[in-house]
């Protein structure tokens, strides 16, 4: 790997954590942000601006906060932490996989209302020509509302991902502080900073932050023009 | 083929309550705004379930509300032309056109793509995408894709609707050509009278969610009755084209004999429509001597005609078609016309409108 020559072994194993936990993060809560967005986007029913608001509220919440609450749910110690740990062996609490849970969390809400806009503006009419062409309702989804929507996902994708990258707050409150499991490289360049001449190691990690970012945002502007090509032609 | 309607249908204030019977051909379902013909065309395509209702194709029940038979959209087989063409906009003109091709199940009559592609002149189009379409192509897709999907009946609503008057001249000989060659059952929703003498055989008029009169074209829009309704003021009769004379004129031959056009660059046989303006035909008991006009109509007076203060519109026979002229009030009275009496429709050449040329503008 070229990163590895050019990287301390610290900062290219918390680079690699931070792409691993924001990745996990993103992914999993896709499906169930799609699955919200289609049902508030294409359902009328009283409290629908309630449960639009309800889940825009890790967006709201201080991140140290959303971090404390899931200590509180999913800490070893308290009911729900315990059960999932002896049940079904999954921890959250000082894991890597905490950190994808709080990053998931704190970012649903950028998929989610990326991919509900997508969804309402289609037009509804080309739903209903489809059913009188024979299209039946997943016939309908596949070729239809999911790649139209596919605009909203990639916009929903890339901006939970970066904003994800850069969680702190609710990460090092959830699931701590811990090199090469939970030390993310916002938690890294904090920790650099506490120690005595740690400036220069911040830099450094503050560059590769700098660097993904600008990545991120030249591949985002690429794989929109593809997208918006490959759709409208 | 027969397609039996009835419908009961209330929303807000509105209420639909309309039955009929159509078969093969274009049945014009006319009427002004609100006047419940969308509401009938979504029913018949299952995009609507009516308060009460039953239709039945050919013997097949897709909706009975006593039983509670109810065939979905999906499956009833209506090749539904949207106003508003509804084209997917991420697919290719090829790829829409074969959406509802590729999930036909059994075909009524089945078009190959290559013969709707050349119906419809949209050879050049394949390769786009709808958005880089102007509105007449997007509608013509919109046709092909819809006759490509197999249907039983095409259901096409105001497909011109929202065109300009140039674009919807585009438009109609493709239709025109549709109706006469695979001629498909098809149910035209317009509020245009312009296109129901074009393009319709029968016509069915709502108004105010109620049928107020069905039947032939041909009858229906030359009766004074429904002169408000239907503004015609006039008849519309099919002819073919008989003879090119050498005096460059055209001969078309229909049921009441020969009528006399200018030259007219259509070959023999060609079928179409005349359009005959009440306001542009005279009456005369005698054949006048040295006349310019070239047509001279044997034609019995019939009955039914209609007056105001200062107009009367007489009902007249030509050969079995059914002609209306406008005239006077002052000449209705002085001429003393019979029941029954022979008497000569005097109609200019110029005057008659062979129906192949643009549609004018601001028929709406």
């Amino acid at each position: 790997m070229i990163a590895a020559d050019l990287l301390a072994p610290a900062e290219s194993e918390a680079l690699l954590l931070s792409l691993r936990v924001s990745a996990v993060a993103v992914v999993c809560a896709f499906p169930i942000a799609f699955a919200a967005a289609l049902f508030v986007a294409r359902h009328a029913f009283p409290g629908r601006a309630l449960l639009d608001g309800i889940l825009h509220v890790p967006l709201a919440l201080p991140p140290v906060v959303v971090g404390y609450l899931l200590l509180v749910v999913f800490g070893t110690r308290e009911p729900v932490g315990a059960w999932l740990e002896s049940h079904l062996g999954i921890r959250f609490a000082f894991s890597w996989t905490g950190a994808a849970l709080a990053s998931g969390l704190i970012t649903f809400p950028f998929q989610y209302r990326a991919i509900r806009l997508s969804l309402e503006a289609q037009e509804p009419g080309l739903l209903q020509a489809a059913e009188t062409l024979g299209a039946g309702s997943v016939d309908r989804f596949l070729c239809i509302t999911a790649p139209l929507a596919l605009p909203g996902i990639l916009a929903g994708l890339i901006t939970a991902f970066a904003a994800s990258l850069g969680e702190f707050g609710a990460i090092i409150t959830f699931v701590s502080n811990i090199p090469g499991e939970t030390r993310t490289l916002p938690l890294a360049i904090y920790s650099a900073l506490q120690q005595p001449g740690g400036e220069v190691e911040a830099a450094r990690l503050s560059a590769i932050s700098i660097a993904l970012a600008l990545a991120g945002v030249g591949f985002a502007g690429f794989a929109e023009r593809r997208l918006s090509l490959a759709l409208r032609g | 083929m027969t397609i039996d309607v009835a419908l009961r249908h209330r929303f807000g204030d509105f209420s639909l309550d309309a039955s009929f019977r159509i078969g093969k051909g274009v049945t014009a379902l006319y009427g002004p705004s609100g006047s419940g013909k969308t509401t009938i065309v979504n029913a018949l395509a299952g995009l609507l379930r009516p308060d009460h209702g039953r239709i039945v194709v050919d013997g097949e029940t897709l909706l009975d509300t006593d039983t509670g038979a109810f065939v979905s959209a999906r499956r009833r087989r209506t090749g539904y032309v949207f106003q508003d063409a509804r084209l997917f906009p991420h697919y290719s003109v090829r790829q829409n056109l074969l959406f509802g091709a590729r999930r036909a199940t059994k075909c009524t009559f089945s078009p190959r793509l290559d013969d709707v592609v050349e119906l419809l002149g949209l050879q050049s189009l394949l390769g786009r995408k709808p958005g880089k379409l102007s509105g007449g192509e997007k509608s013509r897709v919109a046709l092909g894709r819809a006759l490509l999907s197999g249907p039983r009946v095409l259901l096409l609503d105001e497909p011109l609707a929202a065109l300009d008057a140039k674009r919807k001249s585009e438009i109609i000989p493709y239709l025109e050509r549709l109706r006469d060659s695979v001629r498909p059952p098809m149910i035209y929703v317009t509020h245009s009278v312009e296109e129901v003498s074009r393009l319709a055989e029968d016509l069915i008029v709502l108004h105010n969610g109620k049928i107020v009169a069905s039947g032939s074209v041909f009858d229906l829009l030359c009766d004074p009755l429904l002169g408000p309704l239907v503004p015609t003021h006039g008849a519309v009769f099919p002819a073919t084209v008989h003879e090119h004379r050498a005096d460059g004129l055209t001969a078309l031959a229909f049921d009441g004999g020969v009528i006399l056009v200018p030259h007219l660059a259509r070959p023999l046989q060609a079928t179409l429509r005349v359009r005959l303006a009440a306001d542009d035909i005279i009456l005369a008991r005698e054949a006048p001597e040295a006349i310019s006009a070239n047509n001279l109509l044997a034609v019995v007076v019939a009955a039914g005609h209609t007056h105001t203060e200062t107009h009367s519109d007489v009902r007249l026979s030509c050969g079995g078609i059914k002609l209306v002229a406008r005239i006077t009030r002052a000449s209705f009275n002085r001429l003393g016309l019979q029941q029954g009496e022979n008497i000569l429709a005097i109609v200019k050449s110029v005057a008659v409108d062979p129906q192949t040329g643009p549609l004018a503008n601001g028929t709406d």
